[in-house]
């Protein structure tokens, strides 16, 4: 959504409080990691609507983006008194439970936004996830119980699986607490899936899994090109745009994370950002299911 | 004109810790031009330079963003600098791990307005 597009709505809502626009300015505003103003957008539609689920699960979305999550789970939680069958509701909270490692719950809530929604983006893909998790978890459970010894490829922890375009809770949970933990911090594996983390396009646009499949490219690239011009192992890989800065590296052999700021943010400064994030990137990875 | 590109890249090889400088293709990932590549494969910079741009700009019109203006590829040992020049063409150094990196971006910068 354009800048134009958010000044008509914007205007529209100042003509007349009442309009249900406040549901897409709300999410144009977040998507463009809008946050407080989002919020404030939200708050105030509650405020006329307040048994309106759509409203709850826009909040509920702008907080999952904020990181809090406990917060953005209890309104979901109203959409769903409201609303026993919405959609965004059941797929946020879906997602909240995949991010607790609650994979039971988890599927019980996107099976449910699929079935009321089943053109929502992402969300087939996610139950099949979800699924082929719980199954490899019923597996290691089935060869313990067994009374067998687990094989060491059992025994590690599920991996994290690429999450579809959407709220980005998954990335609030890996990045909290980081400048653009909701935008601009992506994490994907190396060959090109989107683990977690969000990135929009300027127009709005949710692009993250789009990008996570061109930078497993460079990952392999930038590899080869590194080790046959003998200059060791690559560390980063800096880009500069008309109008953005990006900066990709490695926080483990298997993942890549990609951080993009404005232009005027100096590529020096992202460096920094990135080996926080980094941190805080392989501490999720290596976390146990 | 060839003459005019290699002395466009000296300017970029005298920068203290620059090991070579060249001209590529950026489509076809070639030579076009090089200067102090001594012990350093040019066509391999060129064919993988122009692999590395290519899929990164890919990434950046994925994002809603324009093409890189610089690329700056940094190993343990050493770095790959670029810059686009007109003509489909990329200017391209092979530095070592100690190098003023702003200053040779000046010199790519310099070096690609040169091939307008």
């Amino acid at each position: 959504m354009s800048n134009d597009d958010i000044r008509v709505l914007t205007a529209q809502l100042a003509a007349d409080p009442s309009s249900l626009v406040f549901l897409p300015l709300g999410e144009a505003l977040r998507r463009r990691g809008q946050l407080g103003a989002a919020e404030k957008i939200a708050m105030a539609g509650l405020m006329r609507y307040p048994e309106l689920a759509d409203a709850h699960d826009l909040l509920a979305r702008v907080l999952g983006d904020r990181g809090e999550l406990e917060r953005a789970f209890d309104e979901w939680d109203i959409a769903l008194r409201l609303d026993g069958r919405h959609a965004g509701a059941h797929k946020g909270i879906g997602f909240l439970y995949f991010v607790a490692g609650d994979l039971a719950q988890a599927l019980e809530h996107l099976e449910a936004a699929h079935a009321a929604d089943p053109k929502a983006d992402g969300v087939a893909a996610a139950v099949a996830r979800v699924r082929e998790a719980l199954d490899t978890e019923s597996g290691r459970a089935g060869v313990a119980d067994a009374g067998r010894p687990v094989s060491e490829a059992a025994a590690k922890p599920v991996s994290p699986s690429p999450l579809p375009d959407g709220p980005s809770v998954a990335g609030a949970a890996i990045f909290a607490g980081l400048e653009g933990a909701q935008d601009g911090l992506l994490l994907l594996d190396g060959s090109g899936l989107r683990l977690g983390g969000g990135l929009t396009a300027p127009d709005g646009r949710a692009v993250g899994d789009a990008v996570a499949a061109h930078l497993a490219g460079v990952f392999r690239d930038a590899s080869r090109a590194t080790r046959l011009l003998s200059l060791g192992a690559w560390t980063s890989v800096a880009a500069e745009t008309a109008d953005a800065n990006l900066f990709l590296c490695a926080p483990t052999p298997d993942s890549l994370l990609l951080l993009v700021r404005d232009s005027s943010v100096p590529i020096g400064r992202l460096a920094l950002q990135a080996e926080r994030a980094s941190e805080a990137a392989r501490r999720w990875l290596e976390r146990p299911a | 004109m060839k003459t005019d590109i290699v002395g466009s890249l000296e300017s970029v090889t005298r920068v203290r810790g620059v090991r070579g400088a060249m001209v590529v293709s950026a489509e076809e990932g070639l030579v076009v031009a090089e200067s102090s590549m001594e012990g350093i494969d040019g066509a391999a910079v060129a064919a993988l330079t122009a692999g590395v741009v290519a899929k990164l700009g890919r990434a950046t019109e994925a994002a809603g963003r324009t093409t890189p203006a610089f690329v700056h590829l940094q190993a343990e040992g050493g770095a790959l600098l670029a810059v686009p020049a007109p003509g489909d063409l990329l200017v391209v150094a092979v530095t070592d791990a100690e190098v003023n990196v702003g200053l040779v971006r000046l010199e790519l910068r310099h070096a690609a307005e040169h091939l307008a």
